[in-house]
């Protein structure tokens, strides 16, 4: 059973649990002294749950890897079922509908959809001469087994768990897809912070963020020109010929005639396309066609964030999106938790607190502190040097699955270990990017150290499946 | 390439957590405010104690209901509020607008604690206490008002207000909502009264809810109590001081001439010091800022009067010490001073020596004495004039005498700079003033600096500056109170003078004050003035060989010194050395007890 276990991943797990156990102790500690192991405190309970969870992961580690391969689409289908039974049956907890109630315990079937998924998605690549790239049915195949269950877990209202499931794009990134895709979503996510948050001042009578858009895509444009469609002739031309026009228009602008922003890109972009257009016959034209659309879709999709931002989103989406870009400050509304989960950490300093001698958190300042915000309780305590500590586990786990997923001999093995490790980096980013308010506020746990029985169990059986099929890999058809 | 995307967030992260945690501040003050209630201690305000340990002014508690804004629910149930603190909807509401309402309360803020009501009685605030766990974001500070054991010496003693916002700005120590020491010793000891503040460090959590001391309250600051006073007042004497002076406006003030201790410091119309504690505080002060008869200004030391003939032993030292008399230079008085104008006297033997002359009070031999001086042969009437000044200043007239209570009053004596601008610089000489020599004229002083004047006579040449304050418990006094002050004068004029005061008991104007068994110096002043009837002065010390109180009265608008002065002045004496009236006597304080010249002084009411 403990053949070819990998062990570095096991200890860093067993670690990563333990702090969390301390941290809920500590998050939950309410000056009454209750023991750690208290049943009835959430430490307590959370110890119940790793013990229970570990106890889970030896399960997983008898079965044969074999079973994983062969009912992965059981598995799948069984949660899917489970999922959408969910939407019917779930009570209505803070306006989602994600949790079974069966007697005293409740489940969140959303996290065991990701070890599910993540196996679905094995199997599909791992079908003989499967190719990402052959044929458009296999994005698209590979695609709904992804968005199934967003749809559903939307459908519960999670929209935290279920923008989760988005993190396999990592897995198609690295199974062949191209990337510029995840270079485009870069791009678009760029634009829409950078052209948001900068409404002021203005720039040749534009906002300050909406020029500086224009002028990252003029140069992204120029870059692939050298870089991509690798012409240096036509890129020297085009970038002496913006140059120009740019000084053109800087000196205007001193002497007081303002050339209008919007206009002048268009017109420098527009001149630069066609002159790239007109010089297509010498090659290249897939480098070329993708550098023009590149460049043409990022000008559509600038102009369409303002329109989308202020007429298709919600009041309070915006609100959300304001402040997390730090555009308001709404420290009793929406910018609550953040703000005071900014205090809670930021006061902690250099060294920390103490271990229960944070005052932020006990006096429950911080709100979810012992599952969201959980970091916070860590950020306080242990100050600097406990939470650069805690992401420093995380980086090692995270790079020490990469390393197992490389050396995987199947798609199978490789494609799951990068959903795991896909699941993990998203958790993490966005957990602790909103902590410490540089993301906006979803309710996703941090892995193994946020309170609640499902989220462990859901990792603690995505990572054990991951190790069992490791264990194995000497075993398979070579 | 998925593995260096996650190295680099990381750092990005860490990044942010450095700048967090450990660049920027702001975050843990942030944290300060947000959990730690400051909740402070008063300290117990120094009591007061008369010069035999009688205790005059002591603490009692009263409550303020204080509360964090921010704290305090939408659901605060006001009516149930009402309840517990007594009072009506529309008193709550007016209240509550009071202290968002930014003048009023220039230190609002919804993240401090504000007061909302102030001194509640034990009574309500039991009543409050067993509720108060309903109100969140509300808790009660104990603060301890004053209370006085007699309804006199408020013009001594002083009291606490809450301090301005001019306070604020000026001492670090205050926080809006503090106390502080208003008039009399209050104000002018207030740094040693009010002690030092403690400070308690209390957890509130997100809904204001207190859950504790911070770790176990090691970070506490124990409130210093301010230190005790005993006053150099005999509380017995001044309150029979304030019985003599009902209905007359006035003012009575003894000292121990040996230490410059004040025996009484009486003004009269006073008030009940408790008139200024507690919820009425306002309302009252008002009404005694209101009061035509002006009791809150303490004529003792504010008053500047003319002194009359208690100025004239002045003179008397100063035409020794120049050497323009001796106690054998005799001056006529043909009913007064006759020499191109004429100032009146009344009738006695002449020519007249400067004993007898201070015995009868003769304004001729001062107004001669006068212009022998100023008009010296050989000089400048302006230059001995600022040498007259001079004694007159060293003496303690003109400035402030530095007594230990605040808005003490300089009085005024005049100098040659202000006779040249007033006779527009045509020549001048002692007739164009003679009436200083008698204590007319420009020339006011304050009953204060009457009384240090006899006690100086009484010391035969010295002073010490006149104080309120005997001691500081655990503390020292101002130098300034041990110090003998010496004028440039010889202590045998002192001697004469003094032996003038003596005949003017024992045969003068003074024969009032002339006490079985106590040997009695006196000097009576009647001074005119532009107000209505002359004003009764005296002055007086005793016993003569061993001064052990002088004293000065001056009772405004009430006629002759002797009808008034000398027999109040007298009866100070008297109870101050003997502890009672002899029944000789019994009429004297009788007719003084119930004599009143408000009604006759011919000052109209206002």
């Amino acid at each position: 059973m403990f053949k070819g276990l990998d062990w570095p991943a096991i200890v860093l797990y067993l670690l990563l649990v333990g702090a969390g156990i301390v941290s809920i102790y500590a998050a939950s500690y309410n000056f009454d002294n209750a023991g750690i192991f208290d049943f009835n405190e959430f430490s307590g309970k959370q110890f119940m749950w790793a013990g229970l969870g570990l106890l889970l992961g030896g399960a997983v580690l008898l079965l044969d890897y074999r079973v994983y391969e062969a009912y992965a689409y059981p598995i799948y289908g069984c949660v899917i079922l489970l999922l959408i039974a969910t939407i019917f049956v779930a009570p209505d907890i803070k306006g989602s509908r994600s949790w079974i109630v069966l007697g005293p315990v409740s489940l969140q079937p959303a996290e065991f959809g990701k070890f599910a998924t993540a196996l679905a998605l094995a199997k599909l690549f791992d079908s003989y001469n499967f190719n990402l790239n052959q044929k458009l049915s296999n994005y698209f195949r590979a695609l709904m087994i992804i968005f199934v269950p967003i749809i559903l877990i939307l459908m519960q209202k999670e929209t935290g768990s279920a923008l989760v499931y988005l993190s396999l794009i990592f897995v198609l990134y690295r199974e062949g897809m191209s990337g510029l895709v995840l270079f485009s979503i870069l791009c678009a996510v760029v634009y829409f912070v950078v052209a948001v948050k900068f409404a002021e001042p203005l720039v040749l009578g534009i906002p300050v963020g909406e020029f500086t858009v224009l002028l990252i895509i003029t140069l992204i444009f120029c870059c692939m020109l050298i870089f991509y469609c690798r012409n240096l002739l036509i890129a020297r031309n085009v970038i002496v010929g913006y140059a120009a026009a740019g000084a053109v228009v800087t000196v205007l602008d001193f002497c007081g005639i303002t050339v209008n922003g919007v206009v002048f890109f268009l017109i420098i972009l527009g001149l630069g396309i066609t002159y790239v257009a007109l010089s297509m016959m010498h090659g290249r034209i897939k480098q070329y066609l993708i550098t023009i659309g590149f460049a043409a879709m990022s000008v559509m999709f600038l102009f369409s964030v303002n329109y989308v931002f202020n007429n298709i989103l919600q009041p309070h989406q915006r609100q959300r999106i304001k402040v997390t870009l730090g555009i308001v400050e709404d420290l009793r509304g929406a910018g609550y938790n953040v703000n005071q989960s900014k205090i809670a950490i930021g006061s902690g300093g250099f060294a920390g607190k103490g271990f229960l001698n944070g005052t932020q958190t006990k006096l429950k300042y911080v709100p979810e502190q012992h599952t969201d915000f959980i970091f916070c309780t860590i950020g306080e305590e242990e100050g600097f040097l406990g939470a650069t500590a805690v992401l420093l586990l995380f980086l090692a786990l995270i790079l020490r699955l990469i390393s197992i997923a490389e050396r995987q001999r199947t798609p199978f093995g490789r494609v799951y270990a990068y959903c795991v490790v896909s699941y993990l980096i998203f958790h993490l980013s966005i957990n602790i990017g909103m902590v410490i308010g540089l993301c906006p506020v979803i309710g996703i746990p941090l892995p193994f150290f946020s309170y609640g029985g499902s989220s462990l169990w859901g990792f603690t059986i995505l990572l054990f499946i991951l190790l069992r099929i490791d264990a194995s890999r000497k075993e398979r058809r070579d | 390439m998925i593995g260096g995307f996650i190295c680099l967030l990381v750092l990005l992260y860490i990044g942010r957590l450095f700048s967090l945690q450990v660049a920027d501040d702001r975050y843990k003050q942030n944290a300060m405010s947000n959990a730690f209630l400051r909740r402070v201690i008063y300290p117990a305000r120094g009591l007061m104690y008369d010069r035999n340990g009688r205790l005059l002014v002591f603490n009692q508690p009263a409550y303020d209901v204080m509360l964090i804004p921010k704290d305090v629910g939408k659901n605060l149930d006001t009516l149930a509020l009402c309840d517990a603190l007594g009072i009506t909807v529309e008193e709550f509401h007016q209240k509550w607008a009071d202290m968002k309402n930014p003048r009023r309360n220039p230190g609002y803020s919804s993240y401090t604690p504000q007061k909302l009501i102030s001194h509640l009685s034990q009574e309500d605030y039991g009543r409050l206490q067993e509720k108060l766990y309903m109100f969140p974001g509300f808790f009660v500070q104990k603060r301890t008002i004053r209370q006085y054991s007699s309804p006199a010496a408020s013009n001594i003693l002083g009291n606490i207000r809450e301090v301005s916002a001019r306070d604020v700005e000026r001492d670090d120590y205050y926080r809006a909502g503090d106390y502080t020491g208003d008039l009399g010793v209050e104000k002018s000891y207030e740094t040693v009264l009010r002690g030092k503040k403690g400070v308690e460090i209390l957890m509130k959590d997100a809904h204001g809810r207190i859950q504790g001391r911070y770790e176990n309250g090691i970070h506490d600051e124990a409130p210093v109590s301010g230190q005790n006073l005993t006053l150099a007042i005999d509380m017995d004497l001044q309150e029979y001081g304030e019985r003599l002076m009902a209905g007359k406006i006035g003012a009575i003030v003894a000292i121990e001439p040996k230490t410059g201790e004040i025996l009484c410091l009486v003004t009269s119309p006073n008030y009940d010091p408790a008139l200024l504690v507690g919820k009425d505080r306002g309302k009252n002060y008002a009404e005694l800022v209101r009061d035509p008869y002006k009791p809150l200004y303490d004529r003792a030391i504010q008053g500047a009067y003319p002194p009359g003939s208690t100025f004239k032993p002045t003179q008397g030292l100063i035409f020794l010490q120049e050497g323009v008399i001796t106690t054998s230079t005799l001056y006529p008085c043909y009913r007064g001073y006759v020499n191109g104008i004429r100032v009146g006297c009344h009738a006695h033997g002449s020519p007249i020596a400067l004993i007898p002359a201070l015995g009868t009070s003769c304004n001729a031999y001062f107004c001669w004495g006068f212009k022998n001086m100023i008009d010296k042969r050989g000089t400048k009437a302006s230059a001995q004039f600022e040498k007259w000044k001079n004694y007159i200043v060293e003496m303690g007239y003109g400035y402030k005498l530095g007594i230990d209570l605040p808005s003490e009053s300089r009085g005024f004596i005049p100098n040659s700079e202000f006779y040249s601008n007033s006779f527009r610089g045509a020549n001048w000489s002692a007739n164009s003033i003679i009436s200083v020599a008698i204590g007319q004229g420009e020339v006011l002083a304050t009953p204060l600096q009457i009384a240090n004047l006899c006690a100086t006579i009484a010391n035969r040449g010295y002073f010490i500056t006149p104080h309120v304050v005997k001691e500081i418990k655990g503390g020292h006094l101002d130098s300034l109170y041990y110090h003998k002050r010496r004028p440039s004068i010889k202590q045998e004029y002192y001697m004469d003078v003094a032996q003038g005061m003596r005949t003017a008991v024992l045969g003068g104007t003074c024969r009032l004050a002339n006490l079985p068994g106590i040997e009695v110096a006196g000097k009576t002043g009647t001074a005119q003035n532009p107000h209505g009837r002359d004003h009764s002065a005296f002055m007086g010390f005793a016993p003569y060989n061993d001064p052990k109180i002088a004293v000065a009265v001056y009772v405004e608008n009430a006629g002759f010194g002797a009808t008034y002065g000398v027999p109040i002045g007298s009866l100070i004496i008297e109870k101050y050395l003997n502890r009672e009236i002899s029944p000789a006597r019994m009429y004297l304080e009788e007719r003084m007890l119930n004599s009143n010249t408000i009604v006759s002084s011919g000052v109209k009411k206002h």
